[in-house]
């Protein structure tokens, strides 16, 4: 750059000329730079949210950027990834509680008279008692429960595979779809989970946390654990359940956090 | 390459500001001595004065935002130094580390004599290589308590979880020491060596009037010959 600045001119340029315009030239470049990354962080900062739709509360382009992630991410998923699991000793005795949406705000819920729902289609819908889901195989898990948080906790829960319970209530052809919903009974709370992590061997719909019955603040009669994702996709109280080939609602991903909140 | 350098300083400035966002939300750390807390990670003046509190979501979605430009800068600041063979200016030597001491002594004005110094004198040599591998110590804390099942493994490289997440805060302290002691380095070097890092020369006045030696990237007092363009 310099040598052809050199040629161009007439008369060679002083060294202190060209310690000038070099000068002259970096600074200028640094602060063109300083001030095109200032005002893209301007931008950013204060870019609009997202239309509020499946996912709300997040400045539009890093929703974006959350979505693209996700993409990336999902590439090193698979089933052969265990979160890591530990001796029934170390699960703690208190498990603590973290939300109670669709928990504490459903006074008129009875759980002796709850059934599963599970939406088969438009019209259809399978009726399933607890006494069936705690027929199938039981599957234990004592695993590091992470919350989005920050905190985590080795707990110990029981239940059925989600997996095994797709298949035994012939809902595989329905699981392709590539998400399943879930709702509390009353609606309040709701979670969005995709194929793959559904089918993962460590997500089960529990009934049992350190060998008893689960109390109402942990989600009885039936739950979700899915040691693939963070805390506030372990839905507890899973009044209905379905399928769809589209993101279904997400109660954080309305309220900025990421979708996929994978782990 | 002295651009890396430029970018790194705000991407860390909102990866430590949007960390900090994710910290409120479970701030369990603290540093106790025989049961005695000594410092409590944050005080609440401190949070308040910020806007920390109840921005977990905000802040997580700025971190996993501009962690790949701390990643991909990163990355390309180690490439490059590797290719050009700056690293041989950057990498501590086998006496490095007895000459270290010797410039923290004078640096102190306890001793007089001036260490030895090529571009980078050999405390520079340690402190800017130990500044790159808590790089990456980051990335890779940084990766194990974002994805600790599927990077299983990377997080029990970390020492689990609870560690990683340490690492990743401790590494982040570390940051903010660093960056204090650089910029009262960089204003004791003063003017000229400040503009260097910029345009990538510094000017040395020698006998017969000036001459220009160009130097490449030099965050502190260091007059080298490098090409570079």
């Amino acid at each position: 750059m310099e040598s052809e600045n050199k040629k161009k001119t007439k008369t060679p340029l002083t060294i202190e000329q060209k310690i000038k315009r070099r000068n002259f030239i970096s600074f200028g470049a640094f602060f063109a730079l300083s001030g095109g990354a200032f005002a893209g962080w301007k931008w950013l900062l204060n870019a609009q949210n997202e239309t509020p739709g499946i996912t709300a509360g997040a400045r539009k382009p890093l929703r974006k950027a959350m979505n693209k992630t996700e993409l990336f991410f999902r590439n090193f998923f698979s089933n052969k990834h265990l979160a890591k699991t530990y001796p029934k000793e170390r699960a703690v005795k208190n498990v603590r509680v973290n939300g109670l949406i669709g928990i504490n705000d459903d006074k008129d819920f009875d759980p002796m008279a709850w059934q599963l729902e599970v939406e088969i289609s438009r019209t259809k819908s399978l009726k399933i008692g607890i006494e069936e889901i705690k027929a199938l195989p039981k599957t234990e898990i004592i695993f590091d429960f992470k919350c989005v948080e920050g905190w985590d906790q080795i707990q110990h829960w029981a239940g059925v595979k989600m997996s095994d319970f797709i298949v035994h209530f012939g809902l595989d052809e329905l699981a392709e779809k590539g998400y399943m919903g879930l709702e509390t009974p009353n609606g309040r709370y709701y979670v969005g989970l995709e194929k793959d992590s559904v089918l993962h061997p460590q997500t089960i719909l529990a009934y049992e946390m350190n060998g008893q019955p689960l109390t109402i603040n942990h989600g009885a009669p039936l739950r979700l654990i899915i040691p693939v994702k963070y805390g506030i996709k372990n839905l507890k109280r899973i009044g209905k359940m379905f399928f769809s080939s589209t993101r279904p609602k997400d109660y954080w991903a309305k309220r900025g956090y990421d979708y996929y909140s994978g782990l | 390459m002295r651009w890396t350098h430029w970018v790194n300083f705000p991407v860390l400035a909102i990866m430590i500001w949007s960390g900090l966002f994710i910290y409120w939300a479970n701030d369990a750390y603290g540093i106790s001595i025989f049961g005695f807390s000594v410092i409590k990670f944050f005080p609440q003046w401190f949070y308040q004065y910020f806007h920390i509190p109840h921005r977990l979501a905000e802040g997580m979605a700025f971190h996993f935002f501009f962690m790949w430009f701390f990643a991909i800068n990163g990355l390309l600041y180690i490439v490059y130094t590797i290719f050009s063979g700056a690293w041989r200016e950057l990498v501590p030597k086998r006496n490095s580390f007895k000459e270290a001491w010797q410039v923290l002594l004078y640096d102190l004005h306890i001793r007089k004599t001036t260490p030895p110094q090529n571009k980078y004198n050999a405390a520079q040599r340690i402190a800017y290589t130990a500044i790159i591998i808590m790089g990456a110590g980051s990335l890779i804390t940084g990766l194990a308590i974002y994805k600790p099942v599927q990077f299983y493994w990377l997080c029990w490289l970390c020492g689990g979880y609870h560690l990683a997440r340490i690492f990743h805060f401790a590494l982040t302290i570390g940051y903010v020491l660093f960056f204090t002691v650089h910029i009262i380095q960089v204003v004791l070097a003063g003017w000229n060596n400040f503009r260097s890092v910029i345009s990538g020369f510094e000017v040395v006045e020698s006998e017969p009037g000036i001459t220009k030696k160009e130097t490449e990237k030099l965050p502190e007092n260091g007059i080298g010959e490098q090409k570079e363009d």
